[in-house]
């Protein structure tokens, strides 16, 4: 009985590993699989337009012939590039001026408030939208904009960890035994705001890819010619009345999934990463 | 300074102090107090009335809304190694939960052997451990290592030992009070027990009956 329970224990945390790490498989393989991928693979092939899912075609084919499952591992890979470095981008940003706003003093966290209330204030699409539009569309509009408008949650998440921890007895203490601030940053704050940045690093992706993907499925993002998840859904909107539903539904799921599967790394890597919980 | 002098010599001192929260009631009115470095100040009082509000203020920790704590006569350091040191209720709270207790131990000083055998902390055991491994009593030992260093002249506890059982709180108090009378370090002992201040205080001063907000 004790010897069971002890094994239910060890099973929860390698089960938590085992999640991370299959996560981590299938989006590295989506990505990797999108950019050695032959042209050949999606390009169009007019004898077979059309075709439902298949043995043969696993999504299907479209209009012209593109095999859909060879389309939406490209868009998909495509998708998680840009989201990749733009939350990369976005969170380091975060990091930099929460840790600022956090550590000196009313005016700096005065300022950066300000600018989190606006960047909040404002809805994302309508801000990301603008800023493509600015930077001619593309997929270095689509970066900035979700770098640009990413930043506030997180740096405000970080911001007030460092004002809790600035606060806290064992803070206090250390100045008192004679260490200076800058010291206490990186040996008392750093080590507890780390791991909460990390998580918040990854819960990021998902976003940025959704919002890749829907202002290019609006048409304000990346160009027709590219291969992105949101141009094949946006293309597929126009066929969907012809009842040809593989076309949009086939992606939408896969997109979905990967979704899921970036918030699953950051769900499971939070319970890994908390010493209180984890180390019960 | 004669000896007689320095044995006399006003260590801390509080002039009309008051403090609040942001802006809320006053916590703590016009208090005016002084500390010698000859006696051992008992502070007493129920829980609720600004006694740990207090021994914040007096250790550095938050500044008075008015009037001003001195220090020897002067304003208290603000930066490097503070000659007023506090040991907490809470030791849990007062150590980095992701630092192993022997890097917690020698952030101000590197404790000797002897002091670590009289406060019975097991260092071969418990200083490749992290804080919340250990029970509030091992703990509250290592705190009371690491306000012990060289440039310490003045303690003051708040609480120390109320969480504490019996031995460990007697064990505790026996080491720190030595450590006092050997190197005449000033002491401020906060607590809600009076007989507990009755029996290691020089003079007992009942909040109540200073602070001008109650
Ligand atoms: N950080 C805080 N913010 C606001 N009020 C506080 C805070 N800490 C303590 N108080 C209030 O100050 C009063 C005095 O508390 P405290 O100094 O802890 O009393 P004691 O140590 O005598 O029990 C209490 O009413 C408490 O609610
Ligand atoms: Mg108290």
């Amino acid at each position: 009985m004790k010897n069971m329970r002890k094994h239910g224990i060890l099973n929860r945390r390698t089960l938590t590993l085992i999640i991370i790490a299959l996560s981590v498989i299938i989006i590295l393989a989506v990505t990797a699989a999108g950019f050695i991928m032959d042209e050949e693979l999606y390009a169009p092939h007019f004898a077979e337009k059309n075709l439902p899912p298949s043995g043969h075609h696993l999504f299907g084919t479209d209009w012209m012939g593109r095999d859909m499952f060879a389309r939406t591992v490209k868009g998909l890979s495509v998708s998680i590039y840009i989201g990749l470095l733009a939350s990369c981008a976005t969170s380091v940003i975060a990091l930099f001026l929460g840790v600022i706003a956090g550590t000196f003093g009313k005016y700096a966290s005065g300022i950066f408030n300000w600018f989190v209330d606006i960047f909040m204030g404002i809805p994302h699409l309508i801000l990301l939208i603008l800023i493509s539009l600015l930077l001619g569309k593309g997929a270095k509009g689509v970066a900035i904009g979700v770098i640009v408008t990413h930043w506030c949650s997180l740096g405000r998440i970080v911001q007030a960890e460092v004002l809790a921890l600035k606060d806290s007895q064992f803070v206090k203490a250390s100045e008192k035994l004679g260490k200076t601030k800058l010291w206490i940053a990186f040996h008392h704050i750093m080590p507890h705001v780390v791991p909460q940045f990390i998580v918040g690093l990854i819960l990021m992706f998902p976003h940025a890819i959704m919002h890749e993907s829907s202002i290019t499925f609006l048409g304000f993002g990346l160009p027709a010619e590219q291969p992105a998840i949101g141009i094949i859904l946006s293309e597929a909107m126009k066929h969907l009345t012809t009842g040809m539903w593989w076309l949009a539904v086939m992606p939408g799921i896969s997109l979905l999934i990967i979704v899921v599967l970036f918030e699953a790394i950051g769900s499971h890597l939070r319970m890994l990463l908390d010493p209180y919980s984890a180390q019960e | 300074m004669t000896d007689s002098a320095k044995h006399d010599e006003i260590l801390l001192s509080c002039q009309n102090v008051s403090f609040r929260y942001h802006k809320g009631p006053w916590i703590l009115r016009n208090i005016n107090l002084d500390i010698r470095r000859h006696e051992r100040l008992g502070l007493i009082g129920p829980s609720g009335y600004g006694k740990s509000t207090l021994s914040r203020l007096l250790a550095g920790y938050d500044s008075p809304t008015e009037g001003e704590i001195l220090w020897k006569g002067k304003k208290l350091p603000q930066k490097g190694f503070c000659p007023v040191q506090m040991i907490y209720q809470h030791p849990e709270k007062a150590l980095d939960p992701r630092w192993k207790l022997k890097r917690s131990v020698s952030e101000g000083w590197q404790p000797d052997e002897e002091l670590l055998k009289r406060l019975n902390i097991n260092s071969k055991l418990w200083f490749s451990r992290y804080p919340n491994e250990l029970s509030g009593g091992e703990l509250q030992r290592f705190c009371v290592a690491r306000v012990l260093a060289p440039d310490t002249e003045f303690i003051i506890a708040d609480e120390m030992s109320t969480m504490l059982d019996a031995i460990t709180q007697a064990q505790i108090w026996n080491v720190l009070l030595d450590e006092v009378k050997k190197r005449d370090l000033g002491l401020l002992v906060i607590t809600h027990n009076n007989s507990l201040a009755e029996k290691l205080c020089t003079r007992i001063v009942d909040l109540r009956d200073i602070n001008g907000a109650f």
